[in-house]
């Protein structure tokens, strides 16, 4: 990175470290920062749709459709995550293949599980087996992102479903006097109105799923814990420039600013959405604000 | 979700552009010196320096991707790469589920790290890396074992006083040992092993043919012992 580096092993300490740390194995890890930082950000929204779909599904009046959003909230919350994400996502990758290979090779004469492989024709693997390595990280990326939105969403799901019974049954009956119909009052009294009790639980779901993270490496996402270990492991002289004895300490406790400062932050944010979302309610929140108002 | 579907398909037709023929590499990246990950983030050591070669006397576009010890099997199994270039040793319990091409390094025995010279391995409490001949080693002797994710952790181990001595590759500890002066390897070594080799799919015989073939080359110009010796990871053949 910088010209001085070159001579790595007569520079005074401060300078050793500047290069230490700009070295292209130590960008891998700060670039998976990024890579923890976009999957929250995709998958947050990601898992508050499928907690909406799964919520709304367990109301609804449509028995199979009823069903389906109950189980869909009982089984995913039920499975422990490790081995949700171990054999969910193999078996989804599986499943695509699958798809793939019965439209693409309906010539194939081979059995697509042979022994313990599971052998599917060339134009079916996905992503190709020819395909560069950065499509190949970026669909186990995608992979990840959909197995977590699964997972949360049906935890998701659950605080949504509570949320929309919480909410006055009374402001549902006024609404139907009014002559709503059904569609009417969930979008314009009940949904409005249930996000001040949804958002405790919801940002409960938003600060384990920010520790989760690390689940990413068993889908072969290189994240910041992976990085740390890697990076902080013993460096012999004989396979690195910058020797160092075991730094593991050091990198997690960066680890451990990085993790408690984006809590914090998330902390105050979700503090100012709730100061937000009880404007005007029908909670101890929002009766606060009024007479906090009124006194003014 | 639709976005998903049509970003998917989007990489997939990507993908279909690209060259053919690329066979996908699975190694672990953390076994110094059979392979490591440089300063500069890229796959490196002896197998990297093997692979490429093998690759290029086998005409093949090779593409390197690293994966956790303890999943490298199954994901061989499921088609998330082609071959394992890790130091695995060939054994009849992985050759039961995956193929193995020919050796490149040969059988070579196991040592002992420790903190003192004249500890008594029998009765000791053992560190080794999971899944590995040495963890299926020990477990088959009755001592007491530790099992560790990756090989760090096994020296670190050993050096916090959790275990009394690291089973490992010889190739692997030597360079440890030489590095911190309370670490020293032990006089007593174990016969484990018949030597390492890639692992593929038993499905994919064309492929371990080519890999078999470019080894035997390998062999026969003695450009295999030339990087055996380079590395220092085993003797020679």
């Amino acid at each position: 990175m910088f010209e001085f580096c070159t001579d790595h092993e007569t520079l005074p300490r401060l300078q050793w470290l500047a290069c230490y740390l700009t070295t292209g194995k130590h960008m891998g890890f700060y670039a998976s920062f990024g890579t923890v930082l976009l999957l929250l950000a995709i998958t947050a929204p990601a898992a508050l749709l499928f907690g909406f779909g799964g919520a709304s599904a367990a109301r609804s009046r449509l028995l199979p459709l009823n069903w389906l959003g109950k189980a869909y909230i009982a089984v995913v919350r039920g499975v422990p995550d490790i081995a949700f994400f171990l054999f969910f996502v193999i078996a989804l990758d599986q499943a695509f293949e699958w798809v793939r290979h019965q439209v693409k090779c309906p010539d194939w004469d081979q059995p697509i599980r042979q022994g313990n492989d599971f052998v599917v024709c060339a134009a079916a693997k996905l992503p190709l087996g020819t395909a560069p390595q950065w499509v190949h990280e970026t669909y186990g990326f995608f992979v990840a992102v959909l197995t977590f939105a699964i997972v949360f969403g049906a935890f998701a799901a659950n605080v949504l479903f509570g949320a929309m019974r919480a909410v006055p049954h009374a402001q549902i009956e006024t609404a139907e006097a009014y002559g709503m119909s059904h569609r009417q009052t969930f979008w314009r009294v009940l949904v409005p109105q249930m996000w001040v009790y949804a958002l405790p639980g919801l940002s409960n779901l938003w600060m384990v799923l920010i520790k989760a993270t690390p689940l990413l490496f068993l889908l072969g996402v290189e994240d910041i814990v992976y990085w740390a270990r890697e990076l902080g492991g013993t460096a012999n002289p004989r396979f690195t420039d910058y020797p160092h004895g075991d730094w593991r300490m050091w990198y997690f406790l960066a680890l451990l600013v990085f993790y408690l400062g984006f809590t914090r932050i998330s902390e105050l944010v979700l503090d100012r959405i709730m100061r937000r979302l009880s404007h005007g309610q029908a909670t101890a929140g929002g009766e606060a604000q009024r007479r906090a108002k009124g006194a003014a | 979700m639709k976005k998903l579907v049509l970003a998917t398909a989007a990489l997939a037709l990507c993908a279909g552009m690209a060259s053919a023929d690329t066979v996908r590499m699975g190694t672990e990246g953390a076994y110094p010196p059979w392979n490591f990950i440089n300063d500069s983030g890229q796959v490196d050591g002896f197998e990297r320096a093997l692979g490429d070669e093998l690759c290029k006397r086998a005409e093949l576009t090779c593409e390197w991707v690293t994966n956790e010890w303890d999943s490298i099997i199954p994901n061989l199994v499921s088609g998330n790469y082609d071959v394992i270039i890790a130091g695995m040793s060939i054994t009849d319990e992985r050759d039961e589920v995956i193929d193995f091409t020919q050796n490149y390094t040969p059988p070579d025995p196991s040592a002992y790290l420790s903190l003192s010279a004249d500890l008594d391995v029998e009765g000791a409490v053992i560190a080794a890396q999971t899944n590995t001949i040495q963890a299926a080693f020990v477990a088959e002797k009755g001592w007491t074992l530790v099992e560790f994710a990756t090989p760090e952790e096994t020296i670190a181990a050993v050096r916090n006083g959790e275990a009394d001595a690291v089973l490992a590759d010889k190739s692997y500890l030597a360079p440890v040992a030489d590095e911190e002066a309370d670490l020293v390897l032990l006089e007593r070594e174990e016969e484990i092993g018949g030597g390492v080799g890639m692992g593929v799919r038993e499905s994919d015989g064309e492929l371990k043919a080519k890999f078999d073939a470019a080894i035997q080359s390998m062999k026969d110009d003695g450009s295999l012992n030339t990087l055996i010796s380079k590395w220092e990871v085993s003797s020679t053949f």
